[in-house]
């Protein structure tokens, strides 16, 4: 019910929303929660397990039990907290966990089931029969618990990620954190402010108390407005800190204000990663619920929240309320109520002490023990030491205390220690590096000493930053002393609630410790207490208070379970924000990317790259037409390929040679200016590394080419042989990958089609195998390499990118002249297979220059790395799996490349395994499939039958045992 | 005789202009990577300063200006842009042409900064990354330099090949931070 008076909502304002398909109006400043309440609609969500009846229970980010679903389609989001989701004009909500209806749910029928589903009843009760488990018990669980659903659809929302520095990050915008902001921003640090809630304020927004003789919302206006403009202060409101990270970094959620994220581009939500010189925490506490019979009747709960939804929305949560509390601020509570014109028909006070000055049945040393109703509160049961006493009440206002808001200082480990005057966990010190708290997150909890507090955190900042400190003074306000009398489960029979949002009683926390699950965090998870949404931040610390007392020990012994980021739910599109679609990895396009589209290539993703697979054809219908043409073509006329991609780096410097010799197996020293060589390389361990060509383009230059695959590595390989194994070596390299567009040029007629480019036509005197230099290509400096990968005369031409779509276009129509054409990966797959060539295929990391039939390549004149280590004992074994090619010989003719190769006779079980297949294709020289394998002792069995037996697909072929270069073994055509 | 036509990384990808910021593509004449050998430091600085009328930049700082600048590019490497280099720099250092290695964007505009801080982790604020601070660092995932090149304005630099992706990623944060100023 909205009552009179200011509060901090806009009336000029009105704001139509939806609740489970109903019309309702709303103010600007409202909450769905304090909308709702103004609407009188106590009733909003079903409990997970036993689908019990639930009203709010809190007025913040805390809220274990008004959880609502908001939007539609894929844009539907579940799970949202009721309390601090904003009321926007049209705005559509429902209640989740419930059917049909919230207010008629048939799965409350689990609630009379409820001696049968208490702790632990999944791991009792269905244990058997077996068969059940999966088929019966598990989809009916799923189905009776849980939340809310997903849409199950794509989500085209957008989300946002961002970095933020500052010398100090101030965490809630409370009365420390306003003031140690304030106190900071005042001496020249760079401040950041975050707040979860939309306004700064904290609790002033709640109460009525007043900071330096006005309202505290007003003063919180006040310092927010200076802060505001500062230039060295960044407010960040509806920003929740969620995690404390190392060397300063804290991870943050703004929430987009709807019409904000409704703009074009904009976001929904940002994650923000902090990273902060020094941080004060002023996170304020959290008020703790009484566990006693029925306490989650709709219209009961905490003391705080009736406060806030009365003093700042204007909302009578009640019409006939009682207060139950153990501090003073139950009778802050009773008189803010009455001042509201709201009828207050008891004060249960558990101190025997109190007194009393309101106009208010009063009850001393008393406790709340029963509620009873239905989808609303009617009554509550008074016990009193005289006896018991039922008093009709709509809404209850509870409080067990405080708790300070510790979870960020023990994100790194850190754990809160026990202070019994306030009942309560406090941080330690130091637990977070650079982190420091403020107000009542360490138990400050009268208003004065919170503003104290956030001055004291801020200078002791200032002095770790080395800067001034402001003189700041904090101003008069509430002094009053927290004067607890700790209750946290009133005895008797029944269920009482602890945690509200996994249906977790006192009864079943007892019934943990029972069963010997003593220690809090085998009761936590034995019961699921903490586990849901809310992260136990309402339930904590009464339950282990709970279970210190079954087990008959100290709630210090006992100790809390531990707080592990985020502190508020994060959405996991917000974590990935930006790597949605083209997001998701860079895309990494060659100087032909635009010529290869256009001619309606498939493309494949080599680490970021995209080559192209084939270039269809008009009235080819399968890959392996476009692929046996341009194999064919290669073959007898002229191919073009996009070799860009292959890593390029430039050696330069007096021992550049030197150094070649000692990351290659074979040397490079000796080899001639305008000269190519084929080397690979070892790792330190042995095994091949990578392979390629390198040029001599002067007596200090070399040009080293890696594969695509491995350009990175290789050339952190360098970095690293350089900087730490030969750091005496005068040579520098750089990558030149990008500054050439390189084209393969292979066939019978490639220099046919290169001489028609170059300014000055090459022969095989100017130009034999394994030649290189620079050309000239219609004025434009070029280099030139005879080298084949196609085993045909060949070439690789390369110009400064700017020039590559433009030379790829010529050489293609030029080629396309000649009955020739562009070719991709899968062409160049099989003409390297036809040739023997390997690729990473085959250097998959496990195999030395021994195995692949290349052990003569590693020098015995001169070290290099990986040398020593691939002469151990079994590294050359005849006995290894060595490389040998493999044709079928049987009625199969299928060969897959992951399959495993077996003695004709044997069982195709891995104790017999013999070796396996690497790569694969279909030769249309030879008219057949043809593979490249490793088999035990391979060089030495050809000519063998052996069996391939591919398990996935369960295809077996019988192969012979060959030579892996199937096709023109003296290399004739190569040299032309 | 063939006439090779030449073409700009971004290909029309840039210019874009979304709220008060604005990304262009910039053609910074001749790259150069000036790597000093062994010893060679201060000689190098000396024939840089000699020849372009700037000393070789200290790590994450750039030297020299509009059209003729040197960016420190990593270690013991320098980004020689504008001028052809002055042979006498070869005595001294490795010379590689990187001419057409770099996708180099310029980002400008009141909310310049608001727009990188989408992109890359590293601290922006004025009194840290100032005019003439440059950095090698990650840009979404492509490892890119960053250049404070003016008040309100930007150097970046990708590889040549993500020119696409790098127009993609600024469009996406420019429309977000666009898109949160009042109105």
């Amino acid at each position: 019910m909205r009552i009179e008076g200011k509060g901090l909502i806009d009336r000029g304002q009105q704001i139509n929303f939806q609740f489970d398909g109903h019309s309702y109006q709303g103010f600007g400043g409202d909450t769905l929660a304090s909308a709702l309440l103004a609407n009188d609609i106590a009733l909003m969500g079903r409990s997970f397990k036993y689908h019990r009846p639930r009203g709010v229970l809190s007025a913040g980010s805390e809220e274990p039990n008004a959880l609502v679903t908001t939007g539609l389609g894929a844009a539907q989001e579940p799970n949202v907290r009721a309390t601090t989701l904003e009321l926007h004009e049209g705005l559509v909500t429902k209640s989740q966990n419930r059917w049909p209806s919230l207010g008629f749910d048939l799965m409350s029928l689990n609630d009379w089931a409820a001696p049968f589903l208490g702790a632990g009843f999944y791991y009792k009760t269905f244990m058997w029969p077996k068969a059940l488990w999966e088929k019966l018990y598990e989809p009916v669980i799923r189905n009776a618990a849980g939340l809310g659903a997903l849409s199950g659809k794509h989500n085209v929302e957008t989300y946002e990620k961002a970095y933020a520095h500052c010398d100090l990050l101030v965490i809630g915008a409370g009365p420390a954190g306003l003031l140690a902001a304030l106190t900071a921003a005042r001496a020249g640090a760079d401040v950041i402010l975050a707040e979860e809630d939309t306004r700064t304020g904290g609790r002033l927004n709640a109460e009525t108390l007043e900071v330096d003789g006005k309202p505290g919302a007003v003063w919180a206006e006040e310092i927010t407005a200076e802060l505001a403009q500062m230039d060295n202060v960044r407010i960040m409101t509806r920003t929740s800190v969620v995690g404390a990270y190392d060397q300063g970094t804290f991870g943050a959620l703004e929430k987009v204000p709807h019409d904000v994220s409704m703009r074009l581009g904009a976001p929904r939500e940002c994650f923000w990663r902090i990273v902060a010189k020094r941080a004060v925490l002023a996170a304020g506490a959290i008020e703790r619920p009484v566990a006693f019979r029925n306490n989650d009747r709709p219209g009961i709960m905490t003391a705080g929240a009736v406060r806030a939804y009365l003093n700042r929305w204007r909302v009578a949560t009640g019409r006939n309320v009682v207060v139950f509390g153990n501090t003073d601020e139950a009778h802050r509570t009773v008189a803010d109520l009455q001042d509201a014109g709201v009828h207050v028909s008891a004060l249960v006070d558990a101190r025997h002490h109190a007194k009393c000055d309101l106009d208010v049945p009063f009850y001393a040393g008393a406790e709340v023990c029963d509620a009873g109703g239905g989808k609303r509160l009617e009554s509550v049961t008074i016990r009193t030491a005289k006896g018991t006493e039922n008093v009709q009440a709509d809404c209850l206002a509870m409080s067990g205390g405080w708790n300070p808001t510790v979870n960020l200082t023990c994100h790194m480990g850190g754990r809160p220690t026990w202070d019994r005057d306030i009942a309560a966990f406090v941080p330690v010190d130091g637990a977070v590096p650079g982190l420091s708290t403020a107000g009542a997150c360490q138990g400050d909890f009268s208003t004065h000493k919170c503003l104290e507090a956030g001055v004291a955190a801020a200078q002791g900042a200032l002095d770790d930053l080395g800067l001034k400190r402001a003189d700041v003074v904090a101003p008069a306000a509430e002094d009053g002393v927290y004067d607890i009398y700790p209750v946290y489960a009133v005895p008797g029979k029944g269920r009482a609630w602890l945690d509200f949002q996994n249906d977790v009683t006192v009864k079943d926390v007892k019934q943990a410790a029972v069963e010997n699950f003593q220690s809090v965090e085998h009761m936590k998870r034995y019961t699921t207490q903490g586990m849901a949404t809310d992260q136990g931040k309402n339930s904590n610390v009464a339950a282990l208070a709970v279970l210190a007392d079954a087990t008959g020990r100290g709630i210090p012994e006992t100790g809390t379970t531990t707080y592990r980021p985020p502190y508020t739910p994060v959405s996991i599109a917000s974590l990935g924000a930006g790597a949605q679609c083209k997001g998701f990895a860079p895309e990494r396009f060659t100087t032909s990317h635009k010529a290869t589209q256009e001619k309606g290539a498939p493309f494949i993703e080599a680490g970021l790259w995209y080559r192209p697979s084939y270039f269809p054809k008009a009235g080819e219908t399968h890959w392996r037409q476009s692929c046996d043409r341009e194999v064919n073509m290669v073959r007898n006329a002229v191919g073009v390929c996009d070799v860009s991609t292959l890593g390029k780096i430039d050696v330069q410097g007096p021992d550049a040679g030197a150094f070649l010799d000692f990351v290659y197996t074979n040397a490079f020293s000796t080899l001639k200016v305008r000269r190519v060589r084929y080397g690979f390389m070892l790792r330190e361990d042995g095994h091949v590394m990578d392979d390629g060509t390198t040029a001599r383009l002067s007596e200090q230059h070399f040009v080293m080419t890696t594969t695509t695959a491995a350009a990175g590595q290789v050339m952190r390989h360098l970095e690293f042989v350089h900087q730490c194994l030969v750091p005496q070596m005068d040579v520098r390299f750089t990558s030149v990958t990008e500054q050439w567009a390189q084209f393969a040029v292979a066939g019978p007629q490639s220099r046919d089609l290169l001489n028609d480019l170059l300014d000055t036509p090459i022969d095989d005197e100017s130009w034999p195998f394994m030649a290189c230099g620079e050309v000239s290509i219609g004025g434009v400096k070029g280099r030139l390499f005879r080298i084949s990968f196609s085993g045909e005369h060949a070439y690789e031409v390369a110009v400064p990118s700017r020039y590559g779509d433009s030379l790829f276009r010529t050489l293609m129509t030029k080629a396309e002249a000649l009955g020739g054409g562009a070719y991709g990966m899968e062409a160049l797959n099989v003409l390297r297979i036809e040739k023997g060539f390997i690729t990473h295929a085959e250097i998959h990391g496990r195999v030395t220059a021994y195995d692949i039939g290349m052990g003569g390549m590693v020098s015995g004149k001169k070290d290099c790395i990986g040398k020593a280590s691939a002469a151990r004992p079994g590294m050359v074994e005849e006995s290894r799996e060595r490389m040998v090619g493999l044709k079928p010989v049987g009625e199969v003719k299928e060969l897959i490349a992951g399959g495993h190769l077996f003695d004709k006779g044997a069982e195709a079980v891995s104790a017999n395994d013999q070796g396996y297949i690497t790569s694969v294709g279909f030769s249309p020289t030879l008219g057949h499939n043809i593979a490249l394998g490793f088999l035990k002792d391979g060089p030495a069995r050809h000519g063998e039958v052996v069996r391939m037996v591919e398990h996935l697909n369960g295809v077996e072929t019988l192969c012979e045992v060959c030579h892996p270069v199937f096709f023109d073994a003296e290399g004739g055509r190569t040299r032309g | 005789m063939v006439e090779l036509i030449a073409k700009t990384p971004f290909d029309g990808a840039l210019p874009l202009e979304v709220g008060t910021v604005s990304a262009s593509e910039v053609d910074t004449g001749v790259l150069t990577s000036v790597a000093p050998y062994k010893g060679k430091n201060k000689a190098l600085s000396e024939a840089l300063k000699g020849a372009h009328g700037m000393a070789a930049p200290a790590p994450n700082r750039a030297t020299g200006k509009e059209g003729s600048r040197a960016i420190w590019f990593g270690r013991e490497m320098v980004l020689l842009c504008g001028p052809e280099p002055d042979a006498k720099l070869g005595k001294h250092a490795a010379l590689t042409d990187q001419s057409d290695a770099w996708a180099v964007a310029r980002l400008e505009g009141e909310n310049a900064a608001q727009v990188l801080a989408r992109l890359t982790p590293i601290d922006l604020r004025p009194g840290v990354f100032k005019r003439g601070h440059t950095a090698r660092t990650e840009l979404q995932h492509m490892m890119a330099s960053i250049t404070r090149i003016g008040e309100r304005s930007y150097q970046i630099m990708v590889f040549r090949a993500f020119a696409q992706t790098l127009a993609h990623d600024l469009k996406i944060a420019m429309q977000g931070v666009a898109a949160r100023q009042p109105r």
